[in-house]
């Protein structure tokens, strides 16, 4: 069992740390960093709601070994916002088409929905729709979502 | 469920990874993507003793165009493969399978190689592989070969790679740029695994049928080339297949699964229809 040092820029802030070989990004965030935002559902690549952002790009972080974000840029629901008491633009739409019910889903969706809105070039809706076979909701609540990315892509319809 | 121990060795660069695998052993596995490996290893269904990530190994990645086809590194990711302008113009069905290899977040990690190497019966890209002729660059430090796709593939998850072997690359060969194809899966969910999938390829000139490449997936213990079905194609007029009696032919090869998600039967009728249905549409093509 080997042990690694890590470090890596979490939401804008250089964070390091000690991990096991085995230990998952999402484990090490969660556990060791204290950034709970990465919601553990699964651990084995099947609900999505560990989605994270490594180099802008949206993966499932329980599908990720800790001593791989060395050196990368990691991006959690956690930064999405200037502060705990804003919203990002698209958590504004979540909260106004009603997108969620517990929650639990929901910071995976965010952060697919913000790494497909930033990509170049914009996905249309279709697209968008088809990213989301990435994430379960257990609560089945998938149209308010779906009223999101209708919000999100109207200008490119 | 979390991961037994294990020891993480980074390799960068192919020679390295070769290396490292050489001294590891039989003890260790490679990881590329990790979409499957990861899961597996949460799950404890497979617990080596050494991981050799090879995502640092650039040499790797990347996608050439060689003269006779396509060289795709093995650690490409399947979200590069899908938007390459290489893919979309010489191999339009692979950028097709790419599409329905699990889901837009397992995509950004998850590779080429990494799929073609797993071997799992089911999957989109084994299939394309042996449909298209294609050849798996394997290298060791006694050397490097090429096994082509179609003796590749023995079990499920088995695979003629020996213990020491690295997946470098898959090697797609060219088919004319006018070949018509077909890819097609039915699964239960967006990026499941296919109960039933078809690759066709068809390189027509005028009405003849000058090659055809035809593979199933989810379909037997491997993807399975219907030979006997692209002997009977090659060098055919289109006018004289009869579609019916050519997708019985390309079904006889083929021993489909039973299990919980759909019977042997099932996948049958399943298949005959889609094979059926969608030559008549490429077919018709030609006859316009
Ligand atoms: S916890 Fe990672 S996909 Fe479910
Ligand atoms: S809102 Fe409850 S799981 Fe999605």
């Amino acid at each position: 069992m080997s042990l690694h040092f890590v470090e890596f820029e979490l939401n804008g802030c250089q964070i390091d740390g000690m991990v096991e070989a085995r230990r998952t990004l999402l484990d090490f965030l969660r556990c060791d960093v204290g950034c709970t935002g990465p919601h553990a559902g699964c651990e084995h690549g099947v609900c999505g709601a560990c989605t994270v952002l490594v180099e802008g790009q949206a993966v499932r972080s329980c599908l990720m070994l800790a001593v791989q974000a060395n050196g990368k840029t990691v991006e959690t629901v956690e930064g999405l916002s200037g502060g705990p008491k804003e919203l990002h633009p698209i958590q504004q739409l979540f909260r106004e088409e009603f997108a969620l019910q517990c929650g639990f889903c929901t910071p995976g969706f965010l952060m697919t929905l913000v790494a497909l809105d930033r990509s170049e070039p914009r996905p249309n809706a279709a697209e968008m729709r088809e990213a989301l076979s990435g994430h379960l909701c257990r609560c089945t609540g998938y149209q308010g979502v779906l009223r999101v990315i209708d919000r999100l892509t109207e200008d490119r319809k | 469920m979390k991961a037994a121990p294990f020891d993480y060795l980074e390799a960068g660069s192919a020679d390295e990874a070769v290396c490292l695998l050489g001294e590891a052993g039989s003890d260790a596995a490679v990881l590329a993507g990790g979409q499957t490996l990861m899961p597996l290893l949460a799950l404890r269904m497979t617990s080596p003793t050494v991981l050799i990530d090879i995502n640092p190994a650039d040499d790797m990645a990347g996608i050439t165009h060689t003269g006779h086809g396509l060289r795709i590194g093995a650690r490409t990711r399947q979200a590069d493969a899908l938007h390459d302008p290489f893919v979309a113009r010489h191999l339009p069905i692979l950028g097709e399978a790419l599409g329905h290899v699990g889901h837009y977040q397992t995509r950004a990690r998850g590779t080429v190689g990494g799929s073609i190497a797993l071997g799992e019966p089911a999957a989109e890209q084994p299939a394309v592989a042996v449909a298209l002729g294609a050849s798996i660059e394997l290298r060791s430090t006694r050397g490097t070969r090429q096994v082509p796709a179609r003796e590749f593939y023995l079990a499920p998850y088995a695979t003629a790679r020996a213990e020491d072997e690295v997946v470098i690359a898959i090697h797609f060969p060219a088919w004319p740029a006018a070949s018509r194809a077909v890819f097609q899966e039915v699964a239960r969910r967006r990026g499941d695994f296919a109960l039933v999938g078809l690759v066709m390829l068809l390189d027509v000139q005028d009405t003849r049928v000058e090659r055809a490449g035809i593979a199933w997936f989810g379909m037997g213990p491997t993807p399975v080339a219907a030979t006997t079905a692209e002997q009977a194609l090659t060098g055919a007029t289109i006018a004289d297949i009869d579609p019916r009696e050519l997708a019985q032919l390309a079904l006889a090869q083929v021993e489909p699964p039973e299990d919980l998600h759909a019977s042997a039967h099932y996948r049958r009728t399943v298949a005959a229809r889609i094979f059926e249905r969608r030559f008549r549409t490429l077919t018709e093509k030609v006859a316009a």
